[in-house]
């Protein structure tokens, strides 16, 4: 840990110039691409081009007392668009909540509580650690836990926390879980072991508990015999790809939909039951827009019978955020409250423009915010969310089935 | 201003509870440990009246559970000095016990005021703040929400809660105790790096704990978790019917004033 | 005066009897039955005769007259407790677990070195020793537990004992604390009472609670009325603060407030685990949902599967016409 406290704004923004990917934001050119493409630009007092000015001007703790600094939620548009090939996203935002933080400003309550829940218990919904596999029980495929019985395996699967935790999450999971087996992958999870890989705390500036996780999710993975580690969630997928190799800890990482794009062969004669249905894929901003892969998960919806795939008018790297990402989940409130709203509600209505009766998606937040976002726009019963990994199951005949 | 708070740990609530074999007691050994949220409280009490009129805030603890983290954190929060009290086994004493030694090492110390958690949930024969004023011979008030210095010096104005959003303004001559419910303002957040590098520059002062008080006359029987209302117990009926069920239930419960 | 009497701390809240101390009493009578001895109730305030008759079920009503107990001040209040304590030597004192109760019944115990039970639902008489059913963690645990000395302070959770009914021989007697009491080093100065803006949900006993379900705006006011009725709020779920429907000082849950009130009247709230999170700590869950399989029925304590738009005009008459 850099012990930055007493920088002003030149040396910070000098401080970042050496460390990390992309350039130093000490290139800017005001160009002003970042903050006309930013979903929230419109309503942050300091959108990321005014960030820079105003740091290099020397009026730093205005802009780390600003509620704009809360406001980013990690698509990564302006990183994308930025001509100088500034890593504003995650790097230059991280470090001013850092600053922030460290100089006594309060972060959003929710996101305290968000951050408590990881350092106390390990996931972002303060459950018991030993609640972990619970989506696995009554499943009738067996999941072999590592932290048990550490056995040589293909793919050690991070399952996340919405993914074990969250109810809706769970038939996703338990659909990947159905599906991995029946590719014949030898796959094992970590059980109550498990920790949040760190992504969201990072991205929001919170770099002891993102080095306390990597250090403890290090111990764990090193003594284990894996070929890679897959993951239904995207955060964890860049955090693991980008974020973990800057403490050395290097593991080859794939997002659930990359993997199971690998096997379309393996997969096509296995999609047995059509899906009569139009379905929109919403583009996630990790997996999608900052790793440039947009084909995967479109190749899977491919391979289901009866499936009709239409594209709305943003997609791949125009795709608009869900508002979920780095942190996001945790900043509605926040947001709505200094003038933003809530993107998973604008995101819903372009689905629905498309006449598509399903929007699929490919992370884990993004089926609670849209299907909420449906809720409140009104299109319960018209425009289903499901996850690829849910579709694709249930074309294989391996969809949630009854107790019975 | 001398300021003294008490942390405790408590069994944390997300996990399911057991007994142990005896059927008699909690089974500590099975628990996962947290700080007692009103404690927090106190802690965050006694920082903000530092930082609005200087003093020193000393944290006290028992020495079990994940204690250490609790006093680490305090440390980065702001906390000037922290006393360890030894114990001889990992769980939590009695209340008697505890404000024993809470008494045995506050003494010492000479505080103005000693801000305590109104409540621990793992209390059941005893109620550890008004023990320890006892023992400390100072004044004690509890259900408190806010402190703030004066009116006249040597004394605090305290927020005491009622029902109904009602608030008592009471003035208290120091020394005394205080049972915090609330602080005048959330706990404050602080970051993971600094309680990190509390871990390696925070020291603990460790002082023996106190001879245990007499066992408690309160003879505990049996535990046992409640009975589960993991359902609703569904109502059937007509609307008028569902209605006047549902009146006759909190007619029962005393909700009809 | 004996040592299998029942004394009962009246609960006197800004000049008006609290409901707890009619609960006390029931619990006081039915152990005196017990025991052979009497419920005998306390009241401390000056000119304390005016509680009398509204304090007919204890068979002798103790009235502690002194100007200094006007206001709640712990010294005062103890010193006078503890002096009927002493002149009474009851089998046991019976507290409850109020904002005065939470000072008074441990400092009492303190002083008379006496054993002390928080959390007390039940309290019987076994022989010579007293059993008591407590809750304590949370509510996620309970003890039973046995008290065998005398006496016994115990703090009573409100709404553990129905109110009492019955009447008792009523005698009043009026008498001035045996100790001078003084001022002490805590002394009350004033009622803050909650400012006239909007309600503060997390302060309210009764919250009438709207989700989707609840369609239109303009159906909001038979939530209001009902709230109306029973002397309480109403709040809501996101979609409904989001609709613009409420402020955001409504909205319980994950984003919004974390209550606890002792009736949560859910209508039309499916129940998402972030809903769940800000109210699941009710002590009364009663929840109205068409969907016979929506969360909220895991967490309620009775439920009810109808359209919550037909319902609650009915409730708001069924409450109307019970209560006279």
């Amino acid at each position: 840990m850099t012990q930055t406290q007493d920088l002003d704004g030149v040396e910070l923004l000098e401080q970042l110039g050496k460390t990390g990917d992309g350039k130093s934001p000490q290139g800017c050119m005001q160009c002003g691409l970042c903050a006309a493409s930013c979903p929230l630009g419109d309503v942050m007092e300091f959108p990321p081009r005014k960030l820079i000015l105003q740091a290099g001007a020397d009026h730093l703790d205005q802009v780390l007392a600003s509620p704009a600094i809360w406001m980013c939620v990690g698509c990564y548009t302006c990183s994308l668009r930025c001509p100088r090939d500034i890593e504003l996203a995650d790097r230059l935002w991280p470090a001013l909540r850092d600053q922030a933080m460290q100089r006594g400003f309060q972060p959003p309550a929710e996101l305290q509580e968000t951050f408590q829940n990881v350092f106390k218990y390990g996931n972002v919904l303060g459950k018991s650690p030993r609640q972990r596999l619970d989506w696995a029980k009554d499943l009738d495929v067996r999941v072999l836990d590592l932290s048990k019985e550490p056995r040589p395996v293909e793919v050690l699967w991070l399952v996340g926390c919405y993914p074990s935790y969250y109810p809706r999450n769970q038939a996703v999971t338990r659909a990947f879980a159905r599906i991995l087996t029946e590719l014949g992958v030898t796959w094992g999870v970590l059980g109550a072991k498990e920790k949040a890989v760190g992504e969201c705390d990072r991205m929001f500036g919170e770099e002891g508990l993102f080095e306390t996780l990597v250090e403890e999710n290090r111990k764990l993975l090193d003594r284990l015999d894996f070929d890679k580690i897959v993951t239904l969630d995207p955060h964890a997928f860049r955090a693991l790809q980008n974020f973990y190799p800057r403490f050395g800890a290097w593991y080859p990482v794939q997002h659930a939909t990359m993997f199971l794009a690998e096997r379309l062969d393996k997969l096509r004669p296995l999609v047995v039951k059509p899906i009569e249905a139009t379905v929109t894929y919403h583009d996630n901003c990790c997996v999608g827009r900052r790793a440039g892969c947009y084909d995967p998960p479109r190749s899977l919806l491919g391979l289901i019978p009866g499936l009709k795939l239409v594209e709305m008018a943003r997609s791949r790297e125009n795709a608009l955020c869900c508002g979920g990402g780095g942190g996001g989940m945790w900043l509605d409130a926040h947001i709505v409250a200094h003038g933003g709203r809530r993107l998973s509600d604008l995101r819903i209505a372009q689905a629905a423009q498309t006449g598509a009766g399903v929007l699929a998606v490919s992370c884990p937040y993004e089926l609670s915010r849209f299907e909420d976002a449906a809720k409140v726009a009104g299109l319960e019963g018209r425009l289903a969310v499901r996850d690829v990994v849910e579709l694709l199951a249930e074309s294989m005949d391996l969809g949630e089935r009854s107790a019975s | 201003m001398n300021l003294v708070v008490v942390v405790r740990q408590v069994p944390d609530l997300i996990e399911p509870l057991e007994v142990s074999a005896s059927g008699t007691a909690l089974d500590y050994e099975t628990a996962s440990f947290v700080v007692n949220e009103t404690d927090d409280h106190a802690l965050e009490q006694a920082l903000l009246l530092k930082e609005s009129g200087g003093g020193t805030v000393t944290v006290v603890a028992l020495d079990y559970g994940e204690v250490d983290n609790t006093l680490y954190t305090a440390a980065a929060k702001g906390a000037d000095r922290i006393v360890k009290i030894a114990r001889a086994d990992d769980t939590p004493p009695s209340p008697a016990a505890s404000a024993a030694a809470y008494a045995q090492a506050i003494q010492p110390l000479g505080p103005e005021l000693v801000l305590v958690g109104i409540q621990a949930h793992d209390e059941l024969d005893g109620v550890v703040p008004p023990l320890l004023a006892a023992r400390l011979g100072m004044p004690y008030v509890g259900v408190i929400r806010g402190v703030k210095r004066g009116p006249e010096p040597g004394a605090v104005s305290v927020c005491k809660e009622f029902p109904g959003a009602v608030m008592a303004r009471l003035s208290v001559r120091l020394p005394a105790v205080l049972g915090i419910l609330g602080a005048e303002q959330p706990p404050r957040y602080v970051p993971v790096s600094r309680i990190r590098a509390a871990m390696k520059t925070a020291k603990f002062d460790e002082v023996a704990g106190a001879a245990p008080p007499p066992a408690s006359r309160v003879e505990v029987c049996r535990l046992y978790p409640p009975p589960s209302g993991a359902r609703a117990e569904m109502l059937s009926g007509t609307e008028s019917e569902l209605a006047a069920r549902i009146a006759e239930i909190l007619a029962e419960k005393g909700l009809l004033k | 005066m004996s040592a299998s009497d029942v004394l009962v701390l009246a609960e006197i809240q800004r000049e008006a009897l609290a409901d707890i101390t009619h609960e006390l009493l029931t619990a006081a009578r039915s152990m005196a039955a017990a025991t052979g001895g009497e419920a005998v109730v306390v009241a401390l305030a000056p000119d304390g005769s005016r509680f009398a008759p509204a304090l007919g079920a204890a068979d002798r009503i103790v009235l502690v007259d002194d100007p200094r107990l006007a206001a709640y001040a712990p010294g005062p209040y103890l010193a006078a407790l503890e002096a009927v304590v002493a002149a009474e030597r009851p089998r046991a004192v019976l507290i409850g677990a109020t904002s005065i109760g939470w000072d008074l019944a441990p400092m009492l115990a303190a002083r008379l070195d006496a054993p002390l039970v928080t959390g007390c639902k039940e309290i019987r008489v076994e022989g010579g020793a007293l059993g008591v059913t407590a809750s304590f963690c949370g509510g996620k645990m309970m003890a039973e537990a046995r008290v065998a000395q005398s006496p016994a302070v115990l703090m009573v959770l409100p709404g553990s004992f129905r109110p009492a009914t019955e009447s008792g021989k009523a005698v009043v007697e009026r008498r001035t604390s045996p100790v001078p009491l003084e001022a002490g080093p805590v002394r009350f100065e004033e009622f803050i009472l909650p400012e006239a803006g909007d309600v503060d949900i997390t302060q309210q006993d009764i919250l009438v609670a709207v989700g989707r379900g609840i369609q239109q705006k303009d159906n909001l006011e038979l939530a209001e009325e009902l709230a109306r009725t029973l002397g309480g709020a109403v709040c809501a779920s996101r979609p409904v603060v989001d609709q613009g429907w409420l402020p955001p000082t409504r909205q319980v849950g994950k984003s919004g407030m974390t209550v606890k009130p002792k009736l949560y009247l859910a209508f039309g709230i499916s129940g998402a685990p972030e809903h769940q999170e800000g109210m699941k700590a009710s002590d009364l869950i009663i929840a109205v949902n068409t969907d016979p399989r929506a969360p909220i029925f895991d967490v309620a304590h009775y439920g009810a599967q109808i359209d919550a738009l037909e319902l609650l005009p009915a409730l708001v008459e069924a409450v109307q016409a019970r209560k006279g």
